[in-house]
């Protein structure tokens, strides 16, 4: 078996680009993923893509080029990234390919997800009632968590205040003009306790990430950053997930237990280790509870960690420090590979002034959305 | 006479109307709506079970804006009134996650004591009422 380096990271700025497609933003971001590690689109031996909103991905090679290379597009959801970096990394670590690239692209319309219920096995009823709605879930778990760990909802705003601060660092985001508690607090309720400003919005952009055998990765970089883990879940029996019509008396924990506990048993490293964190932060709540559920934490700690800045980029456990969803909103077929793309800038020393202190080792991601599918990567120097 | 939104998943107009889901035969595991298999063991010696009526509210939030299509609601985003949700805990059985008739977030509670009802949810251009299943404080 193979270990993993990530030797090239590229990314087209998340935000509203009208007139430009998905596929065109793809090829930027491929782009400057090979210009990062030296290397052209002919030299890439295979290819992994994922997108919601193309359906083919692949398509992407009449715009770099025909090369012939093996293409495979996959689909997760939210998770959709997390796919792409696994196919993209197994593939070298069992010694079929030794230099490949992940992708990433989408271009969502404005406004909250929204499709047929009957697509992905709900009754339509369920739609028709006015209950498959993505953020719904989230109020609803954040609310509980709340309720249950002493967290107020104060902190979701400060959460959501950090991120969009981290935002205004961060020349690729989509959000970056900082917005204050107060205005954050006072904005619509969207999903009590969730308010407008406390949730990411479906948008559009790009990510790419080229990969190589770990032991050519020095011809390419001197900061090869090696891909650890990269675990993904779907929901067990007991745990109440998004876009579910019912849930059974005895809970089991969230997928995002699940993936990030295999993710730090696969790459022999503890939570405590971890320098730098990106988590889902959907809501500013989600971003709360992931702390907790991938374990950084106990819960309720919250509270007190976010309210003394340890969660801030001068903080010890620094999150979404590109200002996360919150701040660049949510391609899903990209998010996760913006994930990667910021732990390889922090864990280089590349992420100007949004950069943590310190010699950063370890960095983790984490992915979470329908229909209870969750994701974790551990990436380390 | 109104129509329920989905006929299939509860007994009314009876009276007293109760959900419809499953129960597995093998390990007891209710699901809803009625599930061909059960999730739990997938098992798929599933029965047809009535569900209690009467709950309590694990948690709550809102619906602060209008829902996407397929939401059967008439509303316009400029008439539209907010409504609560809920998952509500039916006995020890099962929790199902279904909308509230209360939608002020100081009357919603956790552990509050609640029932099925169903309540108006459109009215066509015939006048014809469609109704759906929700939960109101008892």
């Amino acid at each position: 078996m193979n270990d993993v380096a990530i030797i090239g990271v590229g990314l087209h700025p998340f935000g509203r680009f009208d007139g430009k497609s998905a596929i065109d933003m793809g090829a930027d971001a491929v782009q400057a993923a090979l210009d990062d590690a030296g290397l052209q689109w002919k030299d890439m031996q295979f290819a992994v893509g994922g997108s919601w909103e193309i359906a083919n991905p692949d398509a992407i090679v009449g715009t770099l080029g025909l090369t012939g290379l093996p293409f495979t597009n996959v689909f997760n959801a939210c998770a959709t990234a997390a796919s792409a970096t696994q196919v993209c990394a197994d593939s070298i670590r069992v010694g079929r390919f030794d230099i490949g690239i992940a992708i990433g692209m989408d271009k969502h319309p404005r406004g909250a997800f929204t499709v047929d219920p009957t697509l992905v096995g709900m009754p339509r009823w369920y739609g028709e009632n006015g209950q498959y709605l993505t953020t719904q879930f989230f109020g609803m778990k954040a609310n509980k968590y709340l309720h249950d760990h002493g967290i107020s909802q104060r902190t979701l705003a400060k959460v959501a205040a950090k991120n969009y601060r981290n935002g205004a660092l961060n020349p690729n985001a989509f959000r970056r003009k900082p917005i204050d508690e107060d205005t954050i607090l006072d904005s619509p309720v969207l999903n009590y306790s969730l308010t407008h400003y406390m949730f990411c919005a479906p948008d559009e952009g790009a990510a790419a990430v080229v990969m190589c055998r770990a032991d050519m990765a020095h011809r390419f970089t001197r900061t090869p950053v090696y891909v650890r883990a990269v675990e993904i879940r779907t929901r067990r029996y007991g745990a109440y997930e998004v876009n579910t019509t019912f849930a059974p008396v005895d809970e089991d924990a969230s997928p995002t237990v699940y993936a990030s506990r295999a993710a730090f048993e696969a790459a022999g490293i503890a939570p405590e280790e971890v320098d730098v964190v990106q988590l889902q932060d959907t809501d500013a709540g989600a971003e709360v509870i992931h702390m907790a559920e991938a374990g950084f934490c106990a819960d309720g700690d919250q509270e007190k960690l976010i309210a003394e800045g340890h969660t801030e980029i001068g903080g010890r456990l620094p999150v979404n420090t590109d200002g996360g969803l919150i701040a660049n909103g949510e391609p899903i077929g990209a998010s996760g590979l913006r994930q990667v793309h910021e732990l390889v800038r922090q864990l280089r020393g590349e992420a100007g002034d949004r950069q943590i202190s310190g010699t950063p080792r370890v960095g983790f991601a984490q992915l979470y959305g329908a229909p209870g599918t969750a994701a974790a990567t551990i990436l380390t120097t | 006479m109104p129509r329920a939104l989905a006929p299939e998943i509860s007994t009314w107009p009876d009276p007293d109307p109760q959900l419809l889901g499953s129960r597995c035969r093998d390990c007891e595991a209710v699901a809803f709506p009625a599930h061909r298999r059960c999730p739990r063991c997938s098992s798929r010696n599933v029965a047809e079970t009535t569900l209690p009526r009467r709950g309590t509210l694990v948690s709550w939030t809102t619906q602060g804006f209008l829902p996407g299509p397929p939401y059967a609601g008439r509303e316009t985003a400029a008439t539209f009134t907010p409504f609560g949700v809920g998952l509500v805990q039916l006995d020890d059985v099962v929790r199902i996650e279904g909308r509230l008739t209360e939608n002020d977030p100081s009357k919603l509670h956790f552990g509050m004591e609640v029932e099925l009802t169903m309540v108006p949810i459109a009215v066509d251009d015939d006048g014809t009422e469609t109704v759906t299943f929700a939960f109101r404080a008892v």
